[in-house]
């Protein structure tokens, strides 16, 4: 069968995705440097096609609650959005998770923190992975670094999301979701039947149908016990998702002295800059978090027994380093370099940060 | 005569909806929401609703309103019902989807949703519970409660030129072209209760013939957080509510 391959952005990929995976709803609200999502799907109509709904809301507030509520019916749904729109978002999140109802969430993150800037960044990376909302849970985060993995990221985000009954996050940063690339699209899913819906998600809110007891959907328990019984099914759920869905890419890594650890684009950066490096003889590696949460800590704790030391590169002040340094256990150096408020390094840029740090590189 | 020879269905007059759970509510004594939780029981089952209805219940005093009307619910952040309701009906375009709100979960938190929603003209029955206060948090001030009214945060009355006015949301929201049907009722005497039955009746059959957003106010008692007796309560509702909000139908498109 011939491929479709298609040039465009990877926030045009991500739409085409969502309606190729069969999602049965999207809400959002523009808000650079997003808004091709919200265009894309709108111009395609996929209502007319798939059946998709797709729906520009009054705010990203009101966004995450129609997801809220598509989610809670056992819906294939899914928002996206920029840092200042997802942080808006946080409370419905949290909802979500204390719900147990799956759902997609995107984030083409910009520059902050406040309005900041339309530029790239990575500075959601502790909202993101850390809770962002309130009380304890984890989204499954997921960092595309090409258009392609902005298109497979959907239906991963979905399949994973319905597996655990959890909310997953693609963490774009603004270049995936701006830059243009050569994407092999999906083929189209058909969307779930309401009867599939109601055999697979037996919990969902369909109306009755002929079901002895009605099912609620609530994050509410007022009852200290149960509610800690609720946090403690939320946990085994969060190790098993630990346990079983941890994924990154490693480069370079074999003979590697020293390892660089960076997510997104600004891997691919970073690989650049280590081809560079291997043409001059220097042994660098890349590891690439695919999760950012759950995070690779194991590869990166087993490569910390033979390299000298690790360069965390991200588009922020600091933030997934504190994941690397718990990952190793502080048993070897490791140092930061991060741009910010929408600024992006070269590969040189890379090769000096490492210079400086690690004076045996030359 | 016996009890067993009076107690057979033919000498019924007066029962518990099938669809209200035989349970102890957390109401007061005395409130309108366990009255307007009746009517919605009823009419569910009278109109053959129990498989295909869904409510959508707020925070606020009837947060719990899911324990007590057996049909398939989802319980809402504050003021994010109409938003939920949304999705819901927009997935499920042949199910009855309703909302259950108070004065801050609609009028407050929640009047971008609130709004937004009749505006786009969403097919669904939003139920408006208006007492004029934050029953569940302890009697606060709430965007209904009259000028003059004592709450837990306008302990010398509310005033205009510190607190703003009392909104009166469903005029706005009848303004709005994606409302079909706006009124406001009470349940305060029998003839109240039959014709605000009368009114989340037409609401649910608007929702299900797809003829835009219904929203029907309640405007409602909070003895406690009034302090005063039920009886009472209703006497000052008469006397002081219903002139900054007049019982009638607002909008019938």
């Amino acid at each position: 069968m011939e491929e479709d391959v298609k040039l465009m952005k990877g926030n045009e990929a991500l739409a085409h995705a969502a309606i190729r995976y069969g999602a049965d709803g999207y809400f959002g609200y523009p808000i650079t440097p997003q808004s091709e999502v919200l265009e894309t799907l709108e111009e395609q109509m996929p209502w007319e096609t798939t059946g998709m709904v797709v729906l520009q809301a009054e705010s990203e507030v009101s966004s995450i609650n129609m997801v809220y509520g598509g989610a809670a019916s056992g819906k294939a749904v899914m928002t996206s959005s920029s840092s200042p729109g997802i942080s808006l978002m946080q409370e419905g999140i949290s909802y979500l998770a204390a719900s147990d109802v799956p759902a997609l969430v995107v984030n083409v993150m910009r520059g902050g923190p406040g309005l900041g800037t339309i530029q790239p960044s990575q500075a959601d990376y502790f909202q993101a992975t850390k809770g962002g909302g309130h009380g304890d849970y984890h989204m499954i985060v997921l960092a595309p670094a090409t258009v392609q993995e902005m298109a497979d990221f959907v239906t991963l985000g979905f399949d994973l999301a319905f597996k655990y009954r959890c909310v997953s996050m693609i963490l774009a940063d603004g270049i995936v979701g701006q830059m243009m690339e050569k994407v092999v699209l999906p083929p189209q899913r058909p969307r779930r039947t309401d009867e599939e819906i109601r055999q697979q998600c037996p919990w969902a809110i369909t109306g009755k149908h002929g079901r002895k007891h009605r099912n609620i959907c609530t994050s509410l328990e007022m009852e200290s016990p149960k509610m800690e019984e609720n946090n403690l099914r939320f946990q085994a759920v969060y190790d098993e998702i630990a346990r079983n869905e941890v994924r990154f890419e490693q480069y370079y890594t074999e003979d590697a002295e020293y390892v660089i650890v960076a997510f997104g684009t600004v891997a691919r950066i970073c690989l650049k800059a280590i081809e560079e490096a291997r043409e001059a003889g220097l042994k660098i590696g890349l590891v690439r978090p695919i999760t950012l949460w759950p995070f690779p800590k194991q590869v990166l704790a087993d490569l910390a027994k033979r390299v000298k030391g690790m360069l965390v590169v991200e588009l922020n002040a600091g933030q997934m380093i504190e994941d690397v340094q718990l990952a190793v256990n502080c048993s070897i150096p490791v140092y930061h370099f991060g741009r910010m408020g929408g600024m992006i390094p070269n590969p040189t840029e890379v090769l000096d940060a490492l210079k400086l740090h690690f004076n045996d590189i030359k | 005569m016996k009890p067993e020879e009076i107690i057979k269905d033919e000498n019924k007059i007066y029962a518990r909806p099938r669809l209200l759970d035989l349970r102890h509510t957390h109401y007061c004594p005395g409130c309108s929401h366990g009255v307007v939780h009746r009517i919605i029981a009823e009419l569910l089952d009278e109109m053959g609703l129990e498989d295909k209805s869904m409510g959508v219940a707020p925070v606020g005093c009837a947060v719990f309103a899911y324990n007590y009307i057996d049909v398939d619910w989802v319980e809402a952040a504050h003021g994010r019902a109409p938003a939920v309701a949304t999705a819901l009906h927009r997935l499920h375009p042949d199910h009855l989807v309703f909302t259950y709100q108070g004065d801050g979960d609609m009028a407050a938190i929640g009047t971008a949703e609130s709004i937004h929603a009749a505006n786009r003209g969403e097919n669904i029955a939003m139920i408006f519970i208006n007492n004029g206060i934050y029953g569940m948090t302890g009697g606060q001030m709430a965007p209904t409660t009259l000028l003059g009214m004592k709450t837990a945060t306008t302990p010398y009355g509310r005033r205009a030129d510190l607190n703003g006015y009392p909104l009166r949301i469903t005029e706005l929201m009848a303004q709005l072209d994606g409302t079909c049907y706006v009124t406001r009722q009470a349940v305060h005497t029998p003839a109240a209760v039959r014709k605000a039955k009368a009114a989340i009746k037409k609401a649910f059959e608007n929702a299900l013939a797809g003829k835009g957003t219904s929203i029907v106010e309640v405007v409602s008692t909070c003895n406690s957080g009034w302090k005063m007796s039920p009886a009472k309560s209703n006497e000052w509702m008469v006397q002081h509510m219903f002139e900054r909000y007049p019982l009638g139908d607002l909008k019938n498109v």
